[in-house]
């Protein structure tokens, strides 16, 4: 029933234009580096090194995926060698890079948007002081992902795991000098560091039991682990994904996030580092293909995020923070793909990627809008603003269309397949995922249409405003040519890449040597019947959004009177609550009354002890003043004790 | 007969004396010392080529000559991988922390030839307590290095340097009597055994190893009590925030950064190989303490206000996992070990440098009394969040792999006690990015920077708070450190090598094999 463990195809030693696969990660860090050490030195030209390497690393990707593609499939997959990094007795971890059909559709994915998100930035980030840093920070984000998604085993995996935290951390944290990003880039570091706790102990049961942590060892040997054991790694990846992806319970860190500049929200928490978790399941496909419960789990997983991630997109008024959500969402989507196993692995890739176009193009539309808004982002200000962006309109509107998964937009392709693949389930899962999957639909296609209107449609709310908060007047208009090429770009992938990748199973195919190859589905509904249902509910939520906020305006403030359900939803459904009284709060009652403890219990035990051993405390200090003698008559005192111990032993 | 680690370990002490001589000549003797302390480096680096980890000998570059025939002990020295990086890491961090303190404030009346004198001083000491190999002659460096240290703090330390000094000095002093009693009793066992006693510590091995489990466990607990005081272990560790907050910053990098090692280094060349069947036994007890100090620590770092109180606590989280990766018997977690002893001195070292540097600047050791300085200061802020995230051991930092080779090689045979450290991986996250948000995220505030110029109270713009940022000396002070911190943490091969062998020497005399074998290699 199950496909053979499908990732264990044998590498060959990759060599011509694979053997210089390290310029993938070399280029991007090369820039990061002279970037931090030039200065200021690098100002002028410090924004064009940070696009050119990235630049230059797609050039290369492009080249050696199309190489790739001219080999057959069994020798697709390749490894390079770099050196040892970690060798100590049995455990041999090795910096080596794995080029296969997976991790080069992550290293296009990476390159490609990462390229156009760099050129963006150019724009969108010229009156920063301090650009050059920036450009800096982003390449090393592209340097730290590459590693993670070509590297050759679960040790190098982490490196770039922990390394896209850590270019996360300072791009959240942009505006150091605003404590809320400083406070959201350390909750996102923390929350990410909790998963990835179960990323290191699964890494750690590896090698206990098979003594090697590299995949094609792992994935060749994986038939020799007990039950128990496949079930735990299953559930601790499971962890470590759900902190880097936003996955429930570890959600709270990503709308905080949005407190990073738009291109940071676009490039890390959209199209890429958050996939990430994705990436690492359809990876261990060979682990997740060996235990049905622990799919179930990952199934569950993506299925509770989804809704999650929908319910509170609903009632958010900013701008960002709704797409944060839509994005944790999506990720649940794909998350409950990957966890259908063989049937599923290839299709969350396949959403993976056209969220990639469509959501990216999103957050950059969103910050075109925010750019020519004095930075507002509370969608209650905005209104009517497609007539002074129409470029910035056309793509989002495309990137919408596509989100909603209206046909023949590429999230029609991509989401579809999961839900009709989700009904394929059998029993009651089929009913309970596919309706899940089904609802998701609903709701994306009502928050999203409900964003549309408040952003772009009806009364220019802002002109009765007249000023954003800091008293400056709204001039609303469209971006330069460097942020609007990317958006169109990718507004053209929100259009046509679903059909594309979808079109003959190409995807699929390309992808089969690393995920096996898509197993077929037949569930209690076929899938055009899912493809005419989920359309036609997402249609019903376009609609009841019309009717709700289309046709009366709209205040300019949050009201406040509100239902319980929009009221739990604005508070995150309590996900932020509930962290607080579980960890945070009493986590800092602890440190307070340790460190309390510590200093009265502890030690004043020991000077306690100390002020026995001198009489008193006037006689310590007379000891502190006179302390070199009393050494040295304890020196001496001391030597005596061994002499005579020693002749007592010598003579007796 | 080699006379390197001879002269590794007098050349500091004539510099020392050469110091000491310069006084009133405050810049000469300056710079004497900092020559003194590169010179040594030089030879550290003749002692590292000169010595070959794959010759299979278990000490190397050894010399001795008979000190007192009566007792059987001899001026003996000897290194093997684990002495050898650890004298390494003090050869390396002495020009380091001379340039540190190069323009320190010395309390009123004290004198920077004295000062640079007993940096000098410690440095012979410890390279004593590594390089000896007559268990008499270890004790008599144990005891001696108290000295030097003992009057940094006292004399040129912080307000409350007097109390600090003297609780550090009683705290050694005690550990070092009760290993005293212990080391008397490895001469009688000897001299019972071969009928004559020694202290040799090659032959004390071969001695205890059939010596009975009880008399081991006594034995092992001098040796125990003593260094679980220098680690420190957990409820042994009262004196180490102290001492670490009152001492001059470059002598608290000597004390957590090297000194402190002597404890761990002690667990691994005197407890184990001497008292195996007591190490075993004993195990389970030491691994609880380590365990609790990792999550006591980390916890006590988070909540304190003190910049330096809250290094020394999170040192004493990071000798928790040491003490944890010594005690699980597997070559991965010893080299490990090893291996943090090393980086912990590099991260650490650095984050009491730039401690150092913010309070130079600001004039005070309160958390609270800064802010939003990255705005000031933002090189020596970037630095700062170097050294936290060494600290924290993130990936392509040194501390990553030290931490990485602890947690994994102790998980075979300790799951549990393993899982429950990795709490400490996220604690760490917590208190270094809680520090840097405080000191340098936010708005610029806090008294410590905003007025320094103007009277109390009356500047508020930091344009003009007359805080500099990092000058030239304090950059090439700081330099060398990151660039260890990621060299080590990309390619941390040639030390592991030169460990690796020792730590395999030292499991088998503890008679335990690894849990994971090597495959046919």
């Amino acid at each position: 029933m199950l496909a053979p463990a499908s990732g264990a195809t044998d590498a060959v030693a990759a060599s011509g234009l694979a053997s210089l696969a390290w310029l993938l990660l070399a280029l991007p860090a090369f820039g990061a580096a002279v970037l931090l050490l030039a200065g200021k030195r690098a100002d002028k030209w410090g924004h064009l090194l940070g696009c050119a390497t990235i630049i230059a690393a797609f050039a290369y990707g492009l080249a050696l995926f199309f190489t790739t593609l001219g080999q057959g499939a069994e020798e697709r997959t390749s490894e390079l060698h770099l050196f040892d990094w970690i060798p100590v007795g049995a455990l041999d971890v090795e910096f080596g890079l794995r080029l296969d059909p997976l991790s080069l559709t992550f290293v296009l994915l990476i390159t490609g948007v990462g390229s156009l998100i760099h050129i963006y930035s150019i724009g969108y980030m010229a009156h920063e002081e301090g650009r050059r840093k920036f450009f800096a920070y982003l390449n090393l984000f592209v340097s730290a992902m590459l590693l993670l998604v070509l590297g050759n085993g679960f040790v190098t995996l982490y490196f770039g795991w922990e390394g896209v935290g850590l270019a996360s951390y300072l791009l959240i944290g942009w505006y150091q000098y605003k404590p809320e990003a400083a406070s959201a880039a350390k909750k996102a570091f923390l929350m990410n560091r909790v998963g990835d706790l179960g990323l290191a102990i699964a890494i750690f049961i590896m090698f206990k039991e098979l003594g090697t942590t590299t995949y094609t060892d792992v994935f060749a040997r994986v038939d020799e682990l007990s039950s128990g054991s496949i079930l735990a790694i299953t559930l601790l990846l499971l962890l470590g994904a759900c902190g880097k992806s936003g996955q429930f319970p570890l959600q709270a860190w990503l709308p905080d996030a949005m407190a990073g500049p738009t291109p940071v929200s676009a490039l890390i928490h959209a199209a890429t580092m958050v996939t990430a978790g994705v990436y690492l399941i359809a990876r261990s496909n060979p682990i997740y293909n060996l235990s049905a419960d622990g799919r179930l789990v990952v199934m569950i997983i993506g299925g509770v995020t989804l809704l999650i991630g929908c319910i509170i997109g609903c009632a958010y008024d900013d701008f960002k923070k709704v797409l944060a959500y839509s994005t944790v969402s999506q990720i649940g989507y794909m998350i409950l793909a990957v966890g259908l196993g063989p049937v599923g692995y290839a299709l969350g890739i396949m959403h993976l990627l056209t969220h990639g176009f469509f959501k990216a193009g999103l957050f950059l539309g969103a910050g075109s809008v925010m750019h020519g808004m004095n930075d507002e982002g509370n969608i209650r200000r905005m209104g009517g603003l497609a007539k002074y962006m129409p470029v910035t309109f056309a793509t989002w509107a495309l990137g919408y269309l596509a989100l909603i998964g209206i046909p023949p937009f590429s999230g029609f392709f991509s989401k579809d397949a999961i839900i009709a693949a989700a009904f394929g389930e059998p029993g009651w899962r089929g009913y309970v995922f596919g309706g899940v999957a089904l609802l998701g639909a609903a709701l994306t296609a009502f928050y999203m249409t409900r964003l549309l209107i408040l952003v772009f449609l009806g009364k220019p709310r802002w002109k009765e405003l007249k000023t954003s908060e800091d008293g400056r007047e709204y001039h609303p208009h469209e971006s330069p040519w460097s942020m609007k090429i990317p958006m169109i770009v990718l507004a053209v992938g929100s259009v046509g890449a679903g059909f594309f990748l979808e079109n003959g199973e190409r995807l699929a195919g390309w992808l089969e040597p690393t995920l096996g190859p898509l197993q077929e589905t037949h569930g209690a509904l076929d899938h055009t019947m899912v493809a005419i249902l989920s359309v036609a509910l997402s249609l019903v939520g376009v609609a009841l959004a019309f009717l709700l906020f289309g046709r009366k305006p709209q205040p300019t403030t949050r009201p406040l009177r509100v239902s319980f359900p929009v009221r739990a939803a604005r508070a995150d459904l309590y996900g932020n609550a509930l962290n607080e009284a579980l960890f945070a709060r009493p986590g800092t009652w602890l440190s307070r009354a340790l460190v309390f403890v510590d200093n009265k219990g502890v030690d004043g035990l020991v000077n306690g002890t100390a002020a026995l051993l001198g009489g008193s405390s006037g006689r310590l200090r007379r000891l502190q003043t006179g302390f070199v003698r009393s050494y040295a008559l304890s020196m001496l005192l001391g030597a005596i004790c061994v002499l005579g111990a020693l002749l007592m032993v010598r003579f007796s | 007969m080699s006379w390197t680690l001879i002269a590794l370990l007098l050349l500091p002490l004539v510099g020392s004396l050469v110091v000491a001589f310069l006084k009133g000549n405050d810049r000469t003797a300056k710079l004497v010392a900092l020559g003194f302390s590169l010179v040594e480096l030089a030879l550290a680096v003749v002692a590292w080529v000169a010595y070959d980890p794959s010759s299979g000998a278990r000490l190397q570059l050894t010399s001795s000559v008979d000190w007192i025939p009566t007792f059987g002990v001899h001026l003996s020295f000897g290194v093997d991988g684990i002495a050898l990086v650890m004298i390494a890491l003090i050869a390396f961090l002495m020009p380091v922390v001379i340039g540190g303190a190069w323009s320190d404030k010395l309390p009123e009346g004290r004198s920077a030839s004295g000062f640079f004198s007993l940096l000098l001083a410690m440095q012979t000491g410890m390279v004593g307590v590594f390089a000896a190999t007559d268990v008499f002659l270890f004790y008599v460096f144990f005891e001696a290095v108290l000295v030097p240290m003992y009057f940094l703090i006292g004399r040129f330390g912080g307000p409350n340097r007097q109390y600090a000094a003297m609780k550090f000095f009683l705290y050694s002093l005690l550990g070092g009597l009760i290993m005293l009693a212990s080391v008397i009793g490895l001469y009688v066992t000897s001299a019972d055994k071969l009928g004559q006693g020694t202290l040799d510590w090659a032959t004390l091995v071969t001695v205890m190893k059939d010596a009975p489990t009880s008399t081991q466990i006594w034995l092992f607990l001098g040796f125990f009590i003593a260094f679980a005081i220098k680690a420190p272990l957990v409820p042994l560790h009262t004196w180490l925030p102290d001492a670490g907050a009152e001492a001059p910053v470059g002598a608290g990098v000597l004390l957590v950064g090297v000194l402190d090692k002597i404890g761990t280094f002690g667990f691994l060349r005197y407890c184990l190989p001497l008292f195996p069947a007591a190490s075993k036994q004993l195990a389970p007890l030491v691994l609880v303490l380590a365990v609790v100090g990792i999550i006591y620590g980390s916890l006590l770092a988070v909540g304190q206000t003190d910049m330096k109180r809250f290094v020394a606590y999170t040192s004493i989280a990071h000798f928790g996992f040491i003490a944890l990766g010594i005690f699980a018997f597997s070559s991965q977690a010893g080299a490990g070990s090893v291996l943090y002893m090393v980086n912990h001195g590099i991260s650490t070292g650095m984050l009491f440098l730039v401690v150092g540097m913010v309070m130079s600047r600001g004039g005070s050791r309160l958390i609270q009394d800064y802010g939003g300085m990255a705005k000031l200061t933002p090189v020596l802020g970037g630095l700062f969040f170097v050294a936290g995230l060494s600290s924290l051991a993130l990936p392509g930092t040194n501390s990553f792999v030290s931490e990485f080779l602890v947690l994994i090689g102790s998980y075979p045979n300790q799951p549990v006690f393993t899982i429950i450290s990795t709490v400490g991986m996220v604690l760490a996250a917590l208190y270094v990015l809680w520090v840097y948000q405080r000191v340098f995220q936010g708005p610029v505030r806090g008294t410590a920077l905003l007025n320094v110029a103007a009277g109390p109270g009356t500047a508020t713009d930091p344009e003009r708070s007359g805080i500099k940022d990092l000058n030239r000396r304090e950059i090439a002070v700081l330099a060398p450190l990151v660039a260890l911190v990621l060299v080590l943490g990309f390619y941390p091969k040639p030390v592991l090598d030169v460990i690796s062998p020792s730590i395999g020497a030292t499991l088998s005399e503890v008679g335990v094999t690894d849990p994971v074998a090597q495959e046919g290699k």
